[in-house]
């Protein structure tokens, strides 16, 4: 077996469907979990932090305008994921319906579905990491100012997870090439 | 599941959790207590406590001041801050924090008994109870005359009639009866209480399941020393006893058989988190027992504050604002009494 033929042809009737499934749901499914997911995972953490941090600040309002910081940390996982899922969809390219199921197209769609994937899951436990410690780090707070700095050092670390996908998600979108058009 | 609360906890417990541990901060400290107790006069403490979270309550307070009235007012804020939290609690926590509550209602159930028993008029008898431990029909205790009427009369319709089921007798009601019930019913509560924790699961079982078990050894070694001498049999010593804790069940067995303070002592010595308290004390010393175990329980409240995400906190809290107004009372009727030299006998430095 060589070539196209490798691809296509499958033991298994489940093989096969799953080879007979364009590319571009694929990718289209990949551009969702990448914004998706990653919204989830900022609205998760943005409500583990927004709820101690509003409770706490009936006590100690000084901590409000500080604390916000891990409110931002949380939205910038939001914007990790629209920047990926806007670089992928640039990635997106109509072939002629002959060549969709070319190994190249088949490519192009797992890298777009698996770039998607882990950007929208490292930015879902990121958004959580950040969002926990930023609960902490607004409750430390509000009982002793000096520990703000301490713990704002963790969250950036937690929040640094989230850079990781998104440069791994990065690098394999670049390996989405579709067939050329002439080709 | 354990170790995943912190994802979830935060729907329904988050805003409520970072309020009690903002009251937490308003807890008097040492500087506060240092300046307390060089108070020469009721007015002293009232001015040093305008300057903390006690303030507005005590502000209108005209005098001559009494010990009671600070104490009422410093309770007052307790069960005010209690009432909140409780407003805005969802299930479990609000069950949870009711469950708080139950012990003080034992106590008064028990005081307006007892009081009735030596015929004191009901009315001064309400206002010396702990108004945590209200209920609607309260008042009404006064006319049983033996258990079972006590539990159908009143109780059935109390959150307390469950633990009830170990005690209704047809027994007259007289001293020794209600301290036997009144340990029945603690032990039902505090057993059902470990039970509610446990369901819970989590950072809050393991956390209360301590902090329950801590108070159940405690009640189970001053149930041994105050039953020395008395005619309490053995075998209703060991019903008293709570079936968890640190001394289930191979310690209750000891405490059952001992006969007097130093053998009770043998029996703690054998488990190292008690040994320490123990080891303050000198030989046939038992009155400063209480005050050695408050001391450890109040380490133990302050350690529940490190971890986040359970519910031990709103317990920790309400127990250590009780024990500050306990250290309130006592360094106020000092003052009152010029018995400044006792002090520091009694008070529990929270900090």
């Amino acid at each position: 077996m060589s070539g196209s033929a490798a691809a296509v042809i499958a033991t298994s009737t489940w093989a096969r469907a799953l080879l007979r499934i364009s590319p571009y749901t694929f990718s289209a499914i990949g551009i969702a979990v990448a914004i998706g997911v990653s919204v989830l995972g900022a609205a998760w953490g943005i409500y583990i932090t927004g709820s101690s941090l509003i409770g706490a600040a009936i006590k100690a309002p000084r901590i409000t305008s500080k604390n916000l910081i891990s409110v931002i940390f949380c939205e910038a996982v939001a914007i990790y994921g629209v920047i990926v899922a806007i670089i992928l969809q640039t990635k997106l390219e109509s072939v002629p319906a002959a060549n969709i199921y070319e190994p190249e197209s088949l490519r192009a769609g797992y890298a777009i579905f698996a770039s998607g994937i882990i950007v929208g899951f490292a930015n879902l436990v990121c958004g959580l990491c950040v969002g926990i410690i930023g609960s902490s780090c607004a409750l430390s707070d509000a009982q002793n100012s000096t520990l703000f700095v301490k713990i704002l050092v963790i969250e950036i670390f937690g929040s640094a997870l989230g850079l990781f996908g998104v440069i791994v998600g990065i690098i394999m979108s670049a390996q989405a090439t579709w067939p050329s058009k002439t080709g | 599941m354990y170790g995943f609360e912190a994802l979830t906890f935060n729907i329904h417990g988050g805003y409520l959790e970072a309020i009690v541990r903002g009251h937490r901060a308003g807890l008097l400290t040492a500087a506060d207590y240092n300046n307390l107790c060089q108070c020469e006069t009721l007015e002293d403490i009232k001015m040093h406590l305008s300057a903390t979270e006690y303030g507005p309550y005590l502000q209108n307070e005209p005098s001559p001041l009494h010990t009671t009235t600070i104490v009422e007012k410093c309770t007052l804020k307790l069960v005010d801050e209690y009432k909140h939290m409780l407003c805005q609690a969802t299930e479990p926590l609000s069950t949870f924090l009711e469950y708080i509550t139950y012990g003080h209602m034992i106590d008064n159930v028990v005081l307006i008994v007892t009081g009735t028993l030596h015929e004191r008029d009901v009315q001064e008898l309400l206002e010396k109870c702990h108004p945590l431990g209200m209920f609607d029909s309260i008042a009404t205790l006064a006319v049983a005359q033996n258990m079972r009427e006590l539990y159908r009369l009143v109780l059935v319709d109390t959150p307390l009639a469950p633990y009830f089921s170990e005690c209704i007798t047809s027994e007259d009601l007289d001293d020794m009866n209600i301290e036997i019930m009144r340990n029945t019913l603690y032990k039902a509560y505090l057993e059902d209480f470990y039970r509610f924790c446990q369901k819970l699961g989590g950072a809050t079982a393991e956390i209360m399941s301590d902090l329950l078990a801590f108070e159940a050894d405690r009640r189970a070694v001053n149930i041994t020393i105050n039953s020395i001498g008395t005619e309490l049999t053995r075998d209703d010593r060991r019903k008293l006893y709570s079936s968890f804790g640190l001394l289930y069940p191979y310690g209750h067995e000891e405490l059952a058989v001992s006969e007097d303070v130093d053998q009770v002592r043998a029996v703690m010595e054998k488990y190292p988190p008690y040994q320490s308290i123990f080891s303050k004390l000198s030989y046939g010393e038992s009155q400063m027992l209480d005050k050695a175990f408050y001391e450890e329980e109040v380490k133990r409240l302050c350690l529940a504050f490190e971890q986040q995400f359970h519910y031990g906190v709103f317990f920790a809290y309400m127990r250590l604002r009780e024990q500050e107004i306990r250290n309130l009372m006592w360094i106020s009727e000092c003052v009152a009494q010029n018995q400044k030299s006792r002090v520091h006998d009694s008070v529990v430095f929270i900090f």
